[in-house]
């Protein structure tokens, strides 16, 4: 056993002993991150959105707003009802929508709406919006979150695919004219 | 019979080694001082997190964590398992003791300056603790998973989704996916029975160990100041000259208190019984109006009161703020007086804070700041309100009911809170005013101007004229007539004819 500064043939050997482990923990810790980020990875590029069918154009008489429900396009086999999203659909005339999230853009409660004051009311803190979607009163900082439509033969299509929150990329998408309204 | 015994014993401790290291624990030297009522909060705290491991061990074997199958399994341990109920409402009364005695437990330990110099790093594992047991009580809520565990979480991602540059990954990373779904579940479950309790369990042991090892605080004395330098002999001194071992001079209070503790869970859970679950959790039913629990229902409260421009800033900085201090606050101020009697600061905050946090929590148990929802068919205009009126002013009570004032008006007490009662407001608006404000809103009022016919504006202004108490008379712009040219009588008929 040697006191001095020199390094050991036992000390070596631990430190490569350390340094071994090390290395096993890296070569183990990429795929476990990986997997535990796997639903931020997956989400780039907004791969979660697709197209989704609310039913048919005639289903939302003009002039109307009214509840529709879907599907979300990506689940998995645990989701049971949460997968089911409903939304707001406006029917200004003819082809002409608006497709409001269900989730207030204040902090994500479902809002509700009241045909005879043309206000969507959201029953935690308070915020409202017109028919339109912009905001009326209350916290939140922008109107109704809005998906991109499409009507194609006869069907109202809407992309969606992601929880609409405030800060997310799509929610800028959200907030922009339908592709089609044009 | 007792030398067998004694002999099993000697046999065990040969080989395991642990009865000394347990006497001497139990038998350390406390100071006589801390024998008291006051110091049996942390204790208990143990007591009741022992209960919830117990509790929850017990819940693991019937609740599945399934977002399709998880409310069903909380209905079976309702409904179908003997005692099932029971068990859940001990669980979740529980943890709202749980909650309550580590807050109590901080706010002695404050009070009492136990945080400061050698005990710094007890109370920083402390403050760990503590965001750990509402870490737990989020959690717990989300596995009760029904409406308010699916809103809540909604709510729990759209506050995270405001992190600049990392929001949207955070709140993928929370969820488990895109939406809150069946991965969301499964990631709290496991937050909530593995993740969580691993950690509290290590941070308690590490908490205890240094009670062990530092000694538990004195009782304070005004005057007693304390100095690095000299601290550790005077509290040496003061466990020789006035100390008795823990076990048993002190140790009585504690057992006695967690007992009544657990008594006290039991009594609430056997009277009130289990928490929901509330809905299903279908995101197509919005009929819904999600609460959070009670002790997040101050910050609920916060959420609504601030306005839309500060929210971000204070719900993203607001935290960090207030945990930093609290970690601080032993470094800042970790010498010095301990007695609360000389720490007026350090009493006004507390009193403060649990001012503000009573009024938060109370406010939010009827949302003043909501809209009721249901108002304006089913809150009846009061019939004193409608006696010896017009039909112009009828016709205007029932625009006021059609259009849903009454969600957020109150008349008579009844209704929505959201905009200020409307009893007296002729008293405060004038016509004129009134018009303008039914029109174009403002003052976290929307604008009806779209929505309401000139004639029903006409009616509306005309009923909301009659709100005025008996013997007053209604607001009126003196200069009106004068510039409309008219009789004050003439002048009553409202609206879109106001132009000369």
């Amino acid at each position: 056993m040697s006191t001095d500064n020199t390094l050991s043939r036992r000390g070596l050997f631990m430190k490569a002993g350390i340094l071994f482990n090390g290395l096993a923990a890296m070569v183990l810790a990429v795929p476990i991150v990986r997997f535990l980020l796997s639903s931020v990875t997956r989400g780039r590029a907004n791969r979660y959105l697709s197209w989704v069918s609310l039913g048919s154009v005639s289903q939302f008489p003009e002039g109307e707003t009214r509840l529709a429900t879907f599907r979300n396009p990506y689940v998995t086999p645990t989701d049971g009802k949460t997968a089911d999203t409903a939304c707001w659909v406006r029917r200004l005339a003819g082809d002409q929508f608006q497709i409001f999230a269900i989730n207030c853009a204040h902090l994500g409660c479902p809002v509700r709406w009241f045909p005879q004051s043309s206000l969507f009311m959201c029953p935690c803190h308070g915020g409202a919006y017109y028919q339109d979607g912009s905001r009326a009163s209350g916290p939140p900082e922008r109107g109704l979150f809005e998906y991109p439509y499409k009507v194609q033969d006869g069907l109202v299509t809407i992309q969606a695919g992601e929880l609409p929150t405030p800060g997310s990329p799509t929610a800028a998408l959200l907030g922009k004219k339908p592709p089609c309204a044009a | 019979m007792r030398r067998l015994i004694t002999n099993i014993g000697e046999w065990f401790d040969e080989r395991l080694q642990l009865a000394a290291p347990i006497r001497e624990v139990a038998e350390h030297p406390v100071p006589k001082s801390t024998a008291s009522w006051w110091y049996v909060f942390g204790s208990a705290a143990l007591v009741v997190f022992l209960l919830q491991l117990i509790t929850g061990i017990m819940l693991a074997l019937i609740y599945v964590p399934s977002a399709s199958e998880a409310w069903n399994s909380l209905q079976s341990l309702n409904h179908d398992v003997a005692l099932g109920w029971f068990i859940r409402a001990l669980h979740g009364w529980g943890s709202n003791f749980m909650v309550a005695i580590v807050l109590i437990h901080m706010v002695q330990v404050f009070l009492f300056g136990a945080f400061k110099f050698p005990r710094e790093l007890t109370w920083v594992v402390g403050i760990f603790l503590l965001l750990m047991t509402l870490g737990m009580a989020f959690t717990g809520q989300v596995l009760r998973f029904d409406q308010d565990a699916y809103w809540g979480l909604g709510i729990g991602a759209s506050i995270s989704s405001r992190v600049p540059l990392l929001g949207p990954a955070t709140v993928k990373l929370m969820l488990g996916g895109p939406i809150i779904a069946g991965a969301t579940l499964s990631r709290f479950f496991a937050l909530h029975v593995f993740v969580i309790p691993g950690l509290l369990i290590a941070f308690v042991g590490l908490h205890l160990l240094m009670v062990i090892k530092l000694g538990i605080n004195e009782w304070p004395m005004p005057g007693r100041l304390v100095k690095k330098a000299t601290y550790e002999n005077e509290y040496h001194k003061l466990t020789m000259k006035d100390g008795a071992p823990f076990v048993p001079y002190a140790i009585w209070k504690d057992l006695f208190f967690a007992a009544f503790i657990l008594l006290a869970v039991a009594a609430c859970a056997a009277y009130f019984g289990p928490f929901g679950p509330s809905g299903q959790p279908d995101p197509t039913i919005i009929q819904t109006a999600p609460r959070p629990d009670y002790f997040f229902l101050w910050l609920y409260a916060v959420l609504s009161f601030l306005p839309p421009s500060m929210e971000t800033p204070a719900l993203l900085i607001g935290p960090v703020i207030i945990i930093g201090a609290l970690l601080l606050l032993p470094f800042l101020s970790g010498e010095g007086e301990k007695s609360w009697r000389r720490r007026p600061i350090a009493v006004l905050t507390i009193s403060l804070v649990a001012v503000m946090l009573a009024t938060f929590t109370h406010l939010a148990g009827y949302t003043p700041w909501s809209p009721e929802m249901n108002a304006w068919s089913g809150e009846p205009i009061p019939a004193k309100f409608l006696q010896h009126t017009t039909a112009l002013e009828r016709q205007g009570a029932l625009v006021f009911q059609v259009k849903q004032c009454h969600n957020c008006h109150a008349l008579d007490g009844k209704g929505g809170q959201r905009g200020p009662a409307l009893d007296s407001v002729a008293l405060q608006l004038t016509q004129d005013q009134l018009i303008r404000q039914v029109i174009q809103g403002g003052g976290n009022m929307p604008a009806y101007g779209k929505n309401l016919s000139p004639a029903e504006t006409t009616a509306l202004v005309a009923f909301l004229k009659t709100l005025h108490p008996a013997g007053l008379a209604p607001a009126r712009d003196a200069s009106r007539s004068l510039a409309l040219g008219e009789s004050e009588e003439n002048s009553s008929a409202v609206g879109h004819s106001n132009q000369p």
